[in-house]
């Protein structure tokens, strides 16, 4: 516990509420007849970090994955109740996902890079969205990989094939991508399970020095991650959202038993 | 981390409102219109083949009946068609390939699974899948300037000379010493085949789980006993599956027994003598059909020979699937 | 210590049983070596430079394949053409939007079945539906009828290597806002780029030695023509027709078309093998 706390920098943000950027109301999930999600209910605080924590197959996962209705994929899949994005309903028919999926990126567990240069990962999917000339689309690229930590590594080698780079610089790539878009939201799956410490640690870096321009949702299964970094951490335990708190409430003070017993180690 | 500051007036423009929208639905249900188009075309083209075939047939079976299949009256002059002699020839035929495909193919399987050591695999493997790919004209030619004169030479008259005088199969072997002929047509079909079985019986054996094999040897199996007592059991119909792929195969091969076979139209039972399937008829005869009838008699011929072809591989695709299955 | 004689009894069979094994792989390789063999040499014998630069010669006479092996190439060529879109397009379909519904199951299950059925039964099939209306033999019935036996051969590797991308990469393109076509078209393609051109060489190894969808469609020509619509010469039907013949120089010729057939499909299965993915299951 104590190793969990010392770990943490001192909180720097006042004590001032943050505005609500993203509000998930009466959540729930199907997997076909079985249910995922038991009623979820709580707020993400936009330009602050918010990590999702449970044991494995609690639903933190299926919980991301509705803020931006990737389930839509599965067809035996389905999410009733809302998830407000500044407001508006996303999960209503009429909201358009091309627009939501823009304003509301996302980083897988594994590095997805596509099978393109280095350059193209990043200009590719912004190409989509913004008409740019040349120059703009270099400095765009420019600063969604300095965002990501990875200009200074990549910027000799733009046209190399990303499928060359490390693991952990494929993710920092995946997170650039993202950026590139400049999404309001990013949702963060797992990003550092499939990395090693170093790469660990740069990108939890890039998530505390970037949450003043994003809104960060992070899945991890790795608390002391989420001692961390999280400004805001939510404990979910077979489908329901157990208990949601700052840094303090959770890991010193949890008002849940259950969420005490996850914390030091019980169970999960 | 200092790299990643953020230019001045970045954070301005960050969430600014995008401009144009792309039309994604639409683009996506054309993408989805133009492959499943693609998709159906494959159904069509299967359905499109029997229905084209089966209406090129009628008027044979029109006028024929079941006299087509019954008959073995092949007259181009006289316009009487019957086809009991290719269709007793493709399966005399194929029943020759199996026998001398499926006890070799098996061999190999079991060599590939429990005798060969483990470099050696790989390229026997890929040799017989390579085998696989040489195109069976190569088979048909050998077959005629290579080993009909060897069969004709060395082996039928050795044939006839020891088992003319047995009781009930003689007379299978009663005839001219030429060469040309079913049996000759069968062993090559039967070599054809082999890469065939063999590489999908391989794949079949080693789709067996490791820990079932290991748990045998543990107990002291001998590897006869694994292959006989864990994988054939484990992959029985996986096995029959192969087996009838080859089966598939052989029933519609073309090439590599029209060659040999002789083309004629008078029935044996000797596996001596001449004779002729489907394909091979087809092959010989179809570009010389003067007749509406006799073009007719042809198609409707392979016709028959789709719908067999198909019954066969269909159990045969029915038999593997349940190991793809297992295997997932 | 005496061995146990039941121990000794299977130890026995055992020994026999591996045996017949070895002498079976032995006995099928035997054939496929002397087949190649006699491939090889008698191949090898015929070839010279006439066979590049002469057209096929009447009864008798010396002469090349030039015309041969240019009406093969340009209908094998045309049989790519024809075959491998639709090939790819219906190979996305199962593996993207199919995926295992009743349709595309039995979609996948015809196309096996058509991977295995008589070749000869696609030449009349494009006999009745292209000859027969244009009213003659030609190089495009010949051509449509290669790709209509290349196509399965696509649809199955197509499938398979797209089925092969981790689920990953497409929710990766498609988190980013991407439209289906083009997570599919830009990023999936590419990643599987490999296998769909696994298939496609597959399928050209394959189409290159069939003769029976020949035999009817293209049928032959002895002359140069680069006239599509007309009936057109090609490799395998002009061994069939040589070797079928009583003269000497025509089953030299036969041969060495036969050595160089051979020696290409094997060079593309090798190469395809050695450079791109190994597959499995058939």
């Amino acid at each position: 516990m104590s190793a969990l706390i010392t770990e943490r920098p001192a909180p720097a943000q006042d004590a001032a509420p943050r505005p609500t950027k993203v509000s998930v109301r009466n959540l729930e999930f199907f997997y076909g007849k079985t249910r995922a999600l038991h009623g979820v209910n709580f707020d993400v605080p936009a330009n602050a970090i918010t990590a999702l924590i449970g044991p494995s197959g609690c639903g933190k996962s299926t919980l991301l994955r509705t803020f931006n209705r990737m389930f839509e994929l599965y067809p035996e899949q389905k999410a009733t109740g809302e998830i407000l994005l500044d407001g508006e309903n996303v999960l209503a028919s009429g909201y358009s996902l091309a627009n939501l999926r823009a304003r509301i990126g996302m980083v897988f567990q594994k590095p997805t890079p596509f099978a393109m240069s280095i350059y193209e990962n990043v200009a590719f999917p912004l190409r989509h969205y913004e008409k740019l000339s040349k120059a703009e689309m270099q400095e765009r690229v420019e600063i969604a990989l300095t965002q990501a930590a990875l200009w200074n590594e990549v910027k000799d080698k733009l046209d190399r094939s990303a499928l060359a780079l490390s693991g952990g610089q494929q993710q920092r790539l995946c997170i650039a991508r993202t950026l590139a878009v400049r999404p309001e939201v990013v949702l963060l799956d797992e990003p550092t399970s499939a990395l090693d410490p170093q790469s660990t640690a740069r990108i939890e870096e890039f998530v505390l020095e970037q949450a003043k321009n994003f809104t960060f949702v992070i899945v991890t299964h790795n608390l002391q991650q989420a001692a961390r970094i999280a400004d805001q951490t939510a404990f979910m335990l077979n489908g329901d959202l157990v208990e949601v708190g700052p840094h303090e409430q959770m890991f010193i003070h949890p008002h849940d038993s259950r969420t005490r017993d996850y914390v030091t180690g019980r169970f999960g | 981390m200092s790299t990643a500051t953020t230019k001045p007036g970045e954070e301005a423009a960050a969430h600014a409102p995008r401009a144009a929208q792309p039309a994604a639905p639409m683009g996506d249900r054309l993408f989805r219109l133009l492959t499943g188009g693609a998709a159906w075309l494959v159904l069509i083209l299967l359905l499109g083949a029997a229905g084209s075939m089966a209406w090129g047939g009628r008027e044979a079976f029109q006028t024929f009946g079941w006299g087509f299949i019954t008959s073995s009256d092949w007259d181009a002059v006289g316009q009487k068609f019957g086809a009991l002699v290719p269709i007793y020839g493709t399966i005399m035929s194929s029943v020759i390939a199996m026998l001398v495909a499926v006890p070799i193919s098996f061999g190999i399987a079991t060599f590939l699974a429990e005798v060969a050591p483990r470099w050696m695999r790989g390229p026997i493997g890929m040799a017989i899948e390579l085998l696989a790919a040489v195109p069976s004209i190569i088979y048909g030619m050998w077959g005629l300037f290579v080993f009909a004169p060897f069969m004709g030479d060395k082996v039928e008259p050795w044939l006839t000379e020891h088992f003319v005088n047995l009781p009930l199969i003689g007379f299978m072997f009663d005839g001219p010493p030429i060469g040309i002929g079913m049996l000759t047509a069968g062993i090559i079909l039967g070599i054809m085949t082999i890469p065939f079985i063999s590489s999908v019986m391989r794949d079949v054996f080693q789709a067996v789980p490791p820990a079932l094999r290991e748990s045998a040897f543990a107990l002291g199996a001998t590897p006869w006993e694994v292959v006989r007592k864990v994988t054939l059991p484990h992959t029985r119909s996986a096995v029959m599956g192969a087996i009838f792929l080859g089966l598939g195969r052989a029933l519609g091969e073309t090439m590599a027994v029209t060659f040999v076979l002789g083309n004629a139209h008078d029935f044996s039972l000797s596996l001596l003598m001449p004779g002729n399937s489907i394909a091979a008829a087809i092959a010989n005869e179809f570009t010389e059909a003067d007749t509406p009838l006799y073009h007719s008699s042809l198609i409707a011929l392979g016709f028959m020979l789709f719908v067999v072809t198909f019954i066969v591989l269909a159990v045969a695709k029915f038999m593997l699937l349940r190991i793809e299955r297992k295997g997932r | 210590m005496k061995t146990n004689p039941i121990v000794r009894r299977r130890q026995i069979s055992n020994a026999i049983a591996l045996v017949l094994a070895t002498v079976a792989t032995l006995f099928g390789l035997l054939w496929l070596v002397w087949i190649l063999w006699t491939t090889v040499t008698q191949g090898a014998s015929a070839i010279n430079g006439a066979l590049f630069s002469q057209m096929t010669p009447p009864p008798g006479e010396d002469g090349g394949l030039l015309n041969a092996f240019y009406g093969s190439a340009v209908m094998i060529v045309l049989g790519v053409v024809v075959g491998t879109p639709i090939g790819i397009l219906a190979g996305t379909y199962l593996s993207e939007f199919g995926k295992t519904s009743f349709l595309a199951e039995a979609i996948r299950f015809i196309n096996d079945i058509l991977l295995s059925a008589p070749s000869i039964v696609i030449g009349l099939f494009v006999y009745e539906m292209v000859v027969l209306p244009m009213g003659h033999f030609s190089g495009y019935a010949g051509g449509i009828a290669l790709g209509m036996i290349l196509l399965p051969v696509v649809v199955r590797t197509t499938d398979e290597a797209l089925r092969l991308i981790p689920n990953q990469l497409r929710e990766a393109g498609l988190a980013l806002g991407l439209p289906q076509w083009k997570v599919v078209g830009h990023i999936i393609y590419r990643s599987a780029s490999t296998g769909i051109a696994t298939g496609v060489l597959l399928g050209v190894a394959r189409i290159s030695g069939e003769t029976a969808p020949l035999l009817f469609t293209a049928l032959n020509n002895q002359y140069w023509s680069t006239d599509l619509s007309a009936p057109m010469a090609n490799v395998p039907v002009v061994i069939f027709q040589y070797a079928m013949s009583p003269y000497d120089s025509w089953h030299a010729l036969a041969w060495a078309g036969a050595l160089i057939v051979t020696a290409f499909v094997l060079a593309l299965s090798i190469a395809v093998r050695l450079f791109l993915r190994p597959r499995s299951f058939k």
